[in-house]
């Protein structure tokens, strides 16, 4: 079976790899180019443990032929962080408790990226509405709201 | 997964030769929009090989056209982008809150119209919405482009009018004029991210005194398809819309209604909640119209 080549930008930088027309884009992620930060959950779209940015936008990866990323700007999990160190939103996640086994982390950590950037000041409602595409099975999903608020509020006085 | 390829035609010509390349040669293709229940049925339900077409580099199919006349929505559209068209919101926000119903945020960015009304399922919420605004799909076919009402569209569960060799380009709506507003409802037992017991999606026309001069009715999870109720239109037309009206227009969803009995619901309970659900959104949508 021939391969097909994939041209994208992943995290700023421009990246080429090689994938199966079926295979999705969360595949391709952590087989093919090890960026294992992004989490497989159900592969059906339900737990969002592997939402990534799609030109600005959060989507499942397993929810997206890894073709369709050509010519995207993507950003994972990978990308959160810069070289000064944890995005304030990680760092929030940590000093509120808002994980414990991690698997989901990363998903919400994106999710909660791609809601800052949209509104930088949600309420609670709007948060959990945003979060409902991503799963928690260990906090109860409390200490993840207030992390999400606290990151607002940091973002807003760093600004 | 058995042996798959991928196109992602640039054109409506390059698309439609590319589905009958396929069929000529015995294979199967799939259009892809957003791919929210292909992907998911392809690991699950049908694992077949099958020729991926993309129709997201096509541009009829990713265009939104608000015409004095008429309204076209791309088949490619994802649900968040209609969402944040203000005035296709202001326009159609019966037709943009099914749309914004189906899934999560993650869903939204990839979900389309199209793609709800092809998959066939007989829950989709966008169904009796598309319906309820006189959608036309456009489709095309190697003989040129087709027209047809969205209620023509869905033959039954999970199949539909399209051929082999065909596509859907897009929708054309007409463009909601005077006091004119659509609403769509549905009913599931969580607040997010669940399959629709049972839906209903109403537009209607009031006239300067307030009186209902045209209206269309559709109910979707209660029947192998989505179905136009015009009884239940006819019951809005001409008057108020008021408590009489809903009632009659409520009562002949429910009597349209064919509903099965499955894990959402029973036969009766789908039966009485579509007629609810029917005179709620009909109080809306007169609501919406009459603010404008």
């Amino acid at each position: 079976m021939s391969k097909l080549h994939v041209s994208t930008t992943i995290n700023g930088d421009a990246t080429e790899f090689l994938c199966e027309p079926h295979q999705s884009l969360l595949e391709a992620l952590r087989e093919t180019l090890g960026l294992t930060g992004t989490k497989e959950g159900c592969a059906t779209g339900d737990c969002g443990a592997c939402s990534v940015l799609v030109d600005g936008r959060l989507v499942c990866a397993c929810l997206m032929l890894a073709v369709e990323a050509q010519d995207v700007e993507l950003t994972t999990i990978e990308g959160i962080a810069n070289a000064d160190g944890l995005h304030v939103i990680q760092r929030k996640y940590l000093e509120h408790a808002a994980l414990q086994c991690g698997i989901c982390t990363p998903g919400f950590i994106v999710a909660t990226k791609a809601l800052l950037d949209k509104n930088p000041n949600p309420d609670e409602t709007t948060i959990r509405y945003w979060l409902a595409g991503n799963l928690c099975r260990c906090t109860g999903y409390d200490k993840i709201v207030r992390a999400v608020q606290a990151s607002a509020e940091a973002l807003a006085y760093e600004a | 997964m058995g042996e798959c390829a991928y196109a992602a035609p640039a054109t409506i010509a390059e698309a439609l030769t590319a589905l009958s390349n396929a069929a000529n040669a015995g294979k199967r293709s799939q259009l892809l929009a957003g791919g929210t229940d292909v992907l998911v049925q392809m690991r699950s339900i049908d694992r077949g090989p099958r020729i991926f077409v993309d129709v997201k580099r096509i541009a009829e199919a990713n265009q939104l056209d608000i015409g004095s006349d008429e309204i076209f929505i791309g088949a490619a559209l994802a649900s968040a982008v209609l969402n944040e068209n203000a005035p296709l919101k202001a326009l159609l926000p019966g037709l943009v809150e099914a749309a914004d119903l189906i899934g999560s945020t993650q869903i939204q960015s990839r979900a389309t119209i199209g793609g709800n009304l092809c998959n066939s399922s007989p829950a989709g919420d966008t169904i009796p919405a598309l319906i309820a605004c006189g959608a036309i799909c456009e489709i095309a076919s190697p003989g040129g482009n087709k027209s047809v009402p969205a209620e023509d569209f869905v033959t039954g569960v999970g199949t539909n009018i399209l051929q082999a060799d065909e596509f859907l380009i897009g929708f054309r709506i007409p463009r909601p004029k005077g006091k004119t507003s659509d609403a769509y409802l549905r009913f599931i037992p969580r607040t997010e991210m669940d399959i629709a017991v049972c839906g209903a999606g109403v537009a209607l026309t009031l006239d300067d005194s307030g009186a209902c001069v045209a209206a269309k009715v559709a109910i979707g999870a209660v029947a192998v398809t989505a179905l136009p109720v015009p009884d239940a239109a006819a019951a809005l037309i001409g008057t108020r819309v008021d408590d009489a009206a809903l009632a009659a227009a409520s009562a002949a969803s429910s009597a349209l209604a064919r509903p099965i009995t499955d894990k959402r619901g029973t036969v009766e309970y789908r039966k009485k909640v579509v007629g609810v659900l029917t005179k709620r959104a009909a109080a809306l949508a007169r609501d919406r119209a009459a603010a404008l």
